[in-house]
């Protein structure tokens, strides 16, 4: 990691007004998964400034072909392309983060045994993926349309069509799971997931755009999701011991 | 009006899910061939320097049932509070990381790994041996932060900057993993409640 592509202090604050709630009774499940008591806050420590770093060496040819990845046969659904940048709050590239993804398949179905939805599995959609970013931050991976699904919590609630996505960037403290949605879903406003974001801008920022500028003609359409993570804060002019 | 800044916010959290195991531990729920192992499966690749041991735990909801859909992400220093991969005198033979998606009946999770030696506070003082722990699951909307500190490490956490510093002393022992006859460690998280874990805001 180049010294330009992160800053020497410590993290700049999470912003826990943009974040979701973690108490967010409409999700019903965050009512008893939610702390109850102040976070302790204190500046962030070598424990925290570092993190796994995982090569490229881990990555397989098809991680990040998840039409493919499962059995080598052609998954079933319309094919993206989703692509984007790893940045930090800096704007500047987070070079070498590992992305990890999953999914459900093209009719909302998930592999997995607690999985209760009707839909069909395909035989050929596993529904994980990964890629790490290159120097600048950019990666890429394809796929197949999640298709949207409905889920125990309210009488009727369905989740908007998305990918979950999990993000290893420099450090622990940069840890973050996020979900990724598709512009013009009209799901996204009922979701009471995607709710537990209060503020509007922040929800948006988890809206992907159609890029017909990356669509693969006559085989994929293709979708932009850029990622931020905490950005840390320049040293030049930092006091030590840092303030409590 | 002013210039504007310029930064940018960080992407907001979303819930991992019911199925964080199909993106991060695929193996473990079954998807196998895609990839062969399942990340921080291991955090031992040969033989390790300094004494080796095992944690073993449970999430706790507010109503004291346990997580079965839990994920555990752990981060530490070598035995010699060296972090693999940013000190290059590091332990080649340990990753410092590990993931646990609990067991699918018990929800324990378990991790084998070796005692961390002490690393510094931002001030140069020592911190007590600690391993830093993240955990994601359906229903946390955003991933809780805590530590690992033991419990035979009676001196080393009674001169700890963060344990010292909490102002219900009563709660550092939610911090604390316990030595167990077998000599493994024990350390069960709970989200809320009166034994509510110390959660951080790093
Ligand atoms: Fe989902």
């Amino acid at each position: 990691m180049t010294e330009h592509s992160t800053g020497k202090g410590g993290f700049v604050a999470r912003d826990r007004d943009w974040h979701p709630a973690p108490y967010h009774p409409p999700y019903k499940t965050s009512v008893k998964r939610a702390p109850q008591a102040a976070l302790l806050s204190f500046p962030t420590t070598a424990s925290e400034i570092t993190g796994p770093t995982f090569g490229h060496g881990i990555i397989g040819p098809q991680d990040n072909d998840l039409i493919h990845n499962f059995t080598g046969e052609s998954a079933i659904g319309p094919r993206i392309v989703v692509h984007g940048r790893v940045q930090d709050e800096f704007g500047r590239g987070v070079g070498g983060a590992l992305v990890e993804v999953w999914q459900a398949n093209a009719g909302g179905r998930y592999r997995h045994r607690k999985e209760g939805y009707v839909a069909a599995l395909d035989p050929n959609f596993g529904g994980c993926g990964r890629v790490i970013t290159d120097a600048d931050g950019f990666y890429e991976f394809r796929t197949i349309m999640p298709g949207a699904y409905p889920w125990p919590n309210g009488m009727n609630d369905w989740r908007p069509a998305h990918i979950h996505f999990s993000v290893f960037g420099h450090s622990f403290a940069q840890r973050l799971i996020t979900q990724m949605y598709f512009e013009g879903d009209p799901l996204i406003s009922l979701c009471p997931i995607v709710g537990s974001i209060q503020n509007p801008d922040a929800v948006k920022a988890l809206i992907a755009p159609l890029d017909k500028a990356r669509t693969v003609p006559m085989d994929a359409l293709a979708y932009k999701f850029d990622i931020v993570l905490r950005g840390r804060r320049q040293t030049a002019f930092e006091t030590r011991p840092e303030g409590l | 009006m002013v210039q504007p800044l310029n930064v940018l916010k960080e992407s907001p959290s979303q819930t991992a899910g019911p199925y964080v195991h199909i993106g991060c531990t695929p193996n473990f729920c079954g998807i196998g061939g895609v990839w062969a192992e399942d990340l921080g499966a291991r955090m031992k690749t040969g033989p390790v320097q300094g004494e080796e041991i095992v944690i073993t735990g449970a999430v706790h909801d507010g109503m004291g049932m346990v997580l079965k859909d839990a994920l555990v992400e752990i981060w530490q220093a070598d035995s010699q509070g060296r972090f693999p991969g940013h000190d290059a005198e590091a332990d080649p033979n340990f990753t410092g990381f590990g993931r646990s998606p609990g067991d699918m009946e018990t929800g324990a999770f378990r991790f084998e790994t070796v005692k961390p030696g002490r690393v510094r506070w931002t001030d140069g003082r020592w911190q007590a041996p600690h391993i830093s722990v993240w955990i994601v699951a359906r229903g946390i909307n955003i991933g809780l932060q805590t530590r690992i500190y033991f419990d035979d490490e009676a001196k080393a956490n009674a001169e700890d900057p963060i344990l010292t510093r909490l102002e219900h002393q009563g709660r550092v022992r939610t911090l604390l993993a316990a030595r167990q006859e077998d000599g493994s460690y024990r350390f069960d998280v709970h989200i809320q409640g009166p034994q509510e874990t110390v959660f951080f805001d790093i």
